[in-house]
């Protein structure tokens, strides 16, 4: 894989450069006490004093809500406007955490699934994704058990990794990488070689997720385990809103007069009415069926069905719990039991 | 249609409404855009999304055949917020459809068996498309029965088509309703489909079932078949779960690894029992 430098003053200037050329720069910015990844207009604004972002980076191709179509309503004439391809803006997204990069394989595996959602595709076509290596981590950090790593380049189209000096080594990934860096080669300059292992935060590996893939069909059955395991959940749904490849969602409609548009909107399995029947009627009507499913989605259902697995182990369900359930304890419990 | 936005409804015109029982109605729908009607196919068992603009989208099946072109119907109870916005409308009044999605009743490989039709209440409309699809390749297959019941004779629906089929030489019909839903002048059978099933004691052999129905129904009427012989791969069902998307990505249809909508809903017993019980 090619390498370059990338100076710190030569990362503002693309930074700046890449604003002044109307791309949509998305950031992880300080907004009152949490960081997220929020569209910049100026270089200032980036911090890199963060583990992870609250949300994940999914937003980019997948936003909380999103208008999918519009239509209007004239007596008993109905009228449709499609969506429209051309108002997604070329993004590009930085200071993206390799276990969010990854993220984005899972999403598309979904997405891509037998129909293609093309709002979706579109909107990640658009995006040059510029990773940043974690030069720290913490106790909810588990990409390690993951198939991930600290400095993993698998997702970005550049990853950078930040030196001592304060200067980036620069790794182009892929074309879309490479494309960018060849816009802007008077910023990249020759690598100086710096051992880039040595940069990296130390992610220990408490299990293998290879072992829950191989152990959670056999405990399907096992209500008891699945009640222990989500007695403390409250449903309230922040870990699928939080993930980087929870992409359950809602359909629903805005209106306001005749005029009006259908809406996608993040959902959760973890929700009580996600699968209600209008009879009545739960197939998962107690929490720990609802944990159970949110589990075996990610570690069963889509390494069998997607032949991906649906957690990259970057902790942030678990930093967000109200309750502090913690998936990599409830990984290791499955593999346990 | 000119569009890769797999969101996007087709545009359908109600062309006539009818009243199938309380709270239940039929639509027959027409594409508006000639072309969508041109280029629109479909096979027996898949559904579709309605919707209403403002209000949202519902799942249920395609009610008509695939044999009957230019239109599709499709039959519901008015029960939530979509189905009552559907059955306040009326026709000339346009609203949209996405699909068709799922797989279907592989009737090709019921050439030359006979057909067991076996339904409950509102259930009949998912099966209504695949027995006129029958119905209308008639000589593809041997001896075709149809057992019906609801709660009451009121709530019976396509009591029309009811009363075509029993006229039909080539179809025996078998309705029944629950104890006490039975009118002065109700000449079909009284008691649930189950016991009804088990007194019309079916042959098995060379005979494919397919059953529709509330759980319940559903639950007592397979080891009745059982008792008659049926092997689990003879007997089919259609399931439902809730849906947004129909293929496959928003999350909520899947009974296991399985997802309602795109490895069904059609399923056979043999199927069914490899499933959890998450549906």
């Amino acid at each position: 894989m090619e390498r370059k430098l990338l100076t710190k003053d030569s990362y503002r200037s693309l930074i700046t450069k890449l604003i002044g050329q109307n791309y949509q720069v998305v950031a992880p910015v300080k907004k009152d006490t949490m960081i997220d990844f929020l569209k910049i207009s100026s270089f200032d604004e980036i911090t890199e004093d963060y583990i992870v972002t609250v949300s994940s980076a999914k937003t980019v191709a997948f936003p909380r809500n999103e208008k999918l179509f519009d239509y209007e309503k004239q007596n008993k004439k109905l009228t449709q406007q499609d969506f429209d391809f051309d108002s997604i803006p070329q993004s590009v997204l930085i200071g993206v955490r390799p276990c969010d990069a990854f993220g984005f394989h899972s999403l598309s595996s979904i997405f891509c699934w037998d129909s293609i959602d093309k709002i979706y595709t579109t909107r990640l076509e658009r995006t040059t994704i510029i990773g940043l290596s974690c030069n720290k981590a913490d106790d909810y950090c588990f990409c390690t058990s993951a198939k991930g790593s600290p400095g993993s380049t698998a997702g970005s189209d550049i990853l950078l990794t930040k030196m001592t000096d304060g200067n980036y080594i620069a790794e182009i990934v892929t074309e879309k990488g490479a494309k960018l860096v060849a816009d802007f080669s008077d910023l990249f300059t020759a690598d100086g070689g710096a051992d880039k292992e040595s940069l990296l935060a130390k992610v220990a590996a408490n299990f293998s997720v290879d072992d829950v893939l191989a152990k959670i069909n056999s405990k399907f059955e096992d209500e008891a385990f699945w009640t222990e395991q989500a007695m403390r959940c409250i449903g309230c749904g922040a870990c699928a809103y939080v993930c980087p490849t929870c992409a359950c969602f809602d359909i629903q409609d805005e209106s306001h007069g005749g005029k009006g548009h259908r809406v996608r909107c993040w959902d959760s399995c973890g929700l009580s009415l996600f699968t209600l029947h209008t009879s009545g009627h739960n197939p998962r009507e107690n929490q720990g069926q609802r944990w159970r499913q949110r589990l075996m989605h990610k570690f069963s259902y889509m390494p069998d069905r997607l032949n991906t697995i649906g957690c990259v182990g970057c902790g942030r369900c678990s930093r967000a719990c109200p309750v502090d359930m913690n998936i990599a304890e409830h990984c290791m419990s499955i593999i346990e039991n | 249609m000119e569009t890769q936005n797999i969101y996007l409804p087709y545009l359908m015109q109600i062309d006539k409404v009818s009243e199938d029982a309380p709270f239940v109605k039929t639509f027959r729908l027409k594409f508006i855009n000639p072309e969508d009607a041109e280029n629109f196919s479909f096979k027996t068992g898949q559904f579709g999304e309605y919707s209403v603009a403002g209000v949202g989208e519902s799942t249920f099946c395609i009610a008509s055949s695939p044999t009957r072109k230019g239109y599709i119907e499709c039959t519901f109870r008015k029960a939530g917020r979509v189905t009552t916005a559907l059955s306040d409308l009326e026709e000339g009044n346009t609203i949209g459809f996405r699909g068709p999605y799922g797989n279907v009743f592989p009737i090709d490989e019921w050439k030359g068996k006979n057909l067991l039709f076996i339904a409950g209440g509102i259930a009949l409309p998912p099966m209504r498309s695949v027995i006129w699809n029958c119905l209308d390749l008639r000589e593809n297959f041997k001896d075709i029965t149809i057992l019906y019941g609801a709660k009451s004779v009121a709530d019976l629906v396509y009591k029309h088509e009811l009363r075509e089929w029993d006229e039909r030489p080539d179809v025996k019909l078998v309705t029944t309703v629950d104890p006490g839903g039975e009118t002065a002048d109700w000449k079909g059978e009284v008691g649930f489909v189950p016991t009804i099933l088990d007194k019309m004691a079916p042959k098995a052999e060379n005979t494919i079932a397919i059953v529709c129905g509330p759980p319940i129904m559903i639950k007592y009427t397979f080891p009745i078949l059982e008792k008659c012989g049926f092997a689990d791969e003879m007997v089919y069902t259609t399931l439902e779960n809730r849906m947004k998307c129909g293929f496959g990505k928003c999350g909520r249809c899947n009974v296991g690894k399985t997802y309602v909508c795109k490895d069904g809903p059609v399923f056979s017993l043999k199927q069914l029992k490899q499933m959890p019980d998450e549906y």
